[in-house]
């Protein structure tokens, strides 16, 4: 593309967005870098996803901007933002396959949408594809017929389909079992670097994603509270970065969700109120 | 009581914006139908599934209402010796009325739940948030062919309904009865108009092809994506089409046979 190719592929300036009363990113500025795998951790609930969503054009910010590949994402009109999600793939925690076409039909869902490809190139295309996953064999499955990993790495397939700039992962860990949680790892950083990709990784898999990421972003209440390369927030002095790095159940962020005193709240109960 | 208004106020503009909503699904699915020109495959396959999957409800109503008009109308018509023109009041009972009201609801029940519950499953697995970021637009792609499918079940279907109706009639009158079968079917054709009575009817079951597949896609595309969403968007389906369809019949008929 023009742009220059050590400016970051996505830029995200002073990010806020609300839904309803509750103020879910207030302030938030981030650098993806091109060929790098990005982390993006923090707690449940503090919008990871809604970030990739903000990122995708999904969702529409109340202030700031997220720029992707130099083209600002919310400024785009309907047919530009299509074609920038043209070169976005994005795995869904679900997986978020189609559930009335089988493993073959789904890799190739983009392909037959987006292009006029021959038959046989189509099958290569989609052979290859699912080659790389390791699901070459499961081609004649239906999606029902998937356990979870198998759902995501058929998902990953048909997410380099259309061979995009980045990718975004949704919580690519989340209830896997060891094996497919390793097999997951793997294919992530291997597709980043084969594949030149830039990779964006939401999650609170604290371990696995630390030992793919090339930088990591932790967010709390809406805001950017640490980052940098694994090490550096393995040795960061935050209480915050030390807490969620490690595990630890109590600390800056608290075990208790707010609420009154917990003696006030015994004392005044009324039968049959909350 | 100051409550109690708030509550109003709020399911008021709640419903307005629902109706905002639904009307610039409206508009995005008529933007989406001129590209299903090129891809008749997409509708094709919505057609079978909304209406030739529906045939059997249809076809076996269809029977049973013609066999009950059929008895009800010769009891009334013999008082009167005039049970010959048995045939074009089934006829018209079936073109004008029955025919599009009744398939409609069925219609309603049969396609309409299985559109919104398929569309509001599709939400909550997050399938077409996936279509989205693959850049595919899932009201061209997804709910404007099922849109369109249903516009063209439902006229097919209503018109099969009465003809089996007209059949139904037969049987009872003509079979059982003993009403002459010439002046059963030559009293049909000569009182019942194709201008009047059947193109009227079709128009009839054209608006209400449109309201009732409007109301499921958009109720499926609407629907809160868990699984107690889905079921509340599926019942909203039936209910507020069937209400739907029995009002605009009204004013339908008004508007073809009231004013003349």
């Amino acid at each position: 593309m023009a742009e220059d190719l050590n400016s970051p592929l996505v830029e995200i300036r002073g990010l806020r967005f609300a839904r309803g009363k509750r103020v879910i990113f207030d302030g938030v500025d981030l650098d993806i870098r091109r060929g790098k795998i990005t982390a993006i951790m923090g707690p449940s609930g503090t919008g990871k996803t809604t970030l990739l969503k903000l990122i995708g054009g999904q969702l529409r910010p109340s202030a700031g901007s997220v720029t992707v590949d130099g083209l600002n994402v919310h400024t785009l009109r309907h047919g530009a933002l299509y074609e920038l999600r043209k070169r976005m793939g994005m795995l869904f925690q679900s997986g978020a396959l189609l559930t009335d076409l089988n493993v073959y039909e789904n890799v190739a869902f983009p392909l037959r949408e987006h292009t006029d490809l021959p038959e046989s190139m189509l099958r290569d295309l989609v052979l290859m594809k699912l080659e790389a996953v390791g699901l070459r064999g499961a081609r004649g499955l239906m999606a029902n017929e998937l356990s979870g990993g198998m759902a995501r790495r058929v998902a990953l397939a048909r997410a380099i389909a259309l061979d995009p700039m980045m990718i975004m992962y949704d919580e690519p860990f989340t209830g896997q079992d060891p094996i497919s949680m390793g097999v997951l790892v793997k294919l992530i950083r291997s597709l980043n670097d084969a594949l030149g990709l830039t990779s964006v990784i939401v999650s609170h898999d604290v371990q696995e994603t630390a030992a793919i990421s090339d930088y990591i972003y932790l967010l709390s209440d809406g805001r950017v509270v640490a980052h940098g390369s694994p090490e550096e927030l393995n040795r960061s002095s935050s209480d915050w970065a030390q807490q969620f790095m490690q595990g630890l159940p109590d600390g800056p962020v608290p075990f208790h969700y707010r609420a009154a005193p917990y003696a006030d709240d015994l004392m005044t109960g009324r039968e049959g109120r909350v | 009581m100051l409550d109690w208004l708030a509550q109003l106020g709020r399911h008021g503009l709640g419903f307005f914006e629902r109706l905002g909503r639904g009307h610039l699904l409206l508009l995005a699915l008529l933007r989406g139908l001129p590209g299903l020109l090129l891809r008749p495959r997409l509708v094709v396959q919505q057609i079978y599934a909304i209406g030739v999957l529906s045939l059997l409800i249809i076809v076996v109503s269809g029977t049973f209402v013609g066999m009950v008009l059929g008895l009800q109308l010769y009891n009334t018509l013999v008082d009167f010796g005039a049970e010959a023109s048995l045939g074009p009041v089934v006829a018209l009972t079936l073109v004008r009325e029955l025919g599009p009201v009744v398939t409609a609801l069925l219609f309603a029940g049969r396609a309409g739940s299985a559109l919104t519950a398929e569309i509001g499953l599709m939400k909550a697995t997050e399938q077409l948030s996936g279509m989205e970021m693959m850049a595919v637009d899932p009201v061209k792609r997804v709910l404007a062919p099922r849109f369109l499918g249903g516009i063209i079940a439902m006229p097919l279907l209503a018109a099969i309904f009465s003809l089996v109706g007209v059949y139904g009639g037969y049987f009872v009158g003509v079979g059982l009865l003993g009403v002459d079968e010439g002046s059963y079917w030559s009293q049909m054709q000569s009182m019942v108009d194709f201008d009047d009575d059947v193109m009227n009817g079709v128009i009839k079951s054209l608006v209400f092809g449109v309201v009732v597949t409007w109301i499921a896609v958009f109720e499926g595309n609407d629907a809160v994506p868990t699984s107690e969403g889905v079921s509340r968007a599926t019942t909203r389906t039936v209910v507020h089409s069937s209400l739907a369809v029995l009002g605009l019949d009204f004013v339908l008929t008004a508007l073809m046979f009231g004013v003349d």
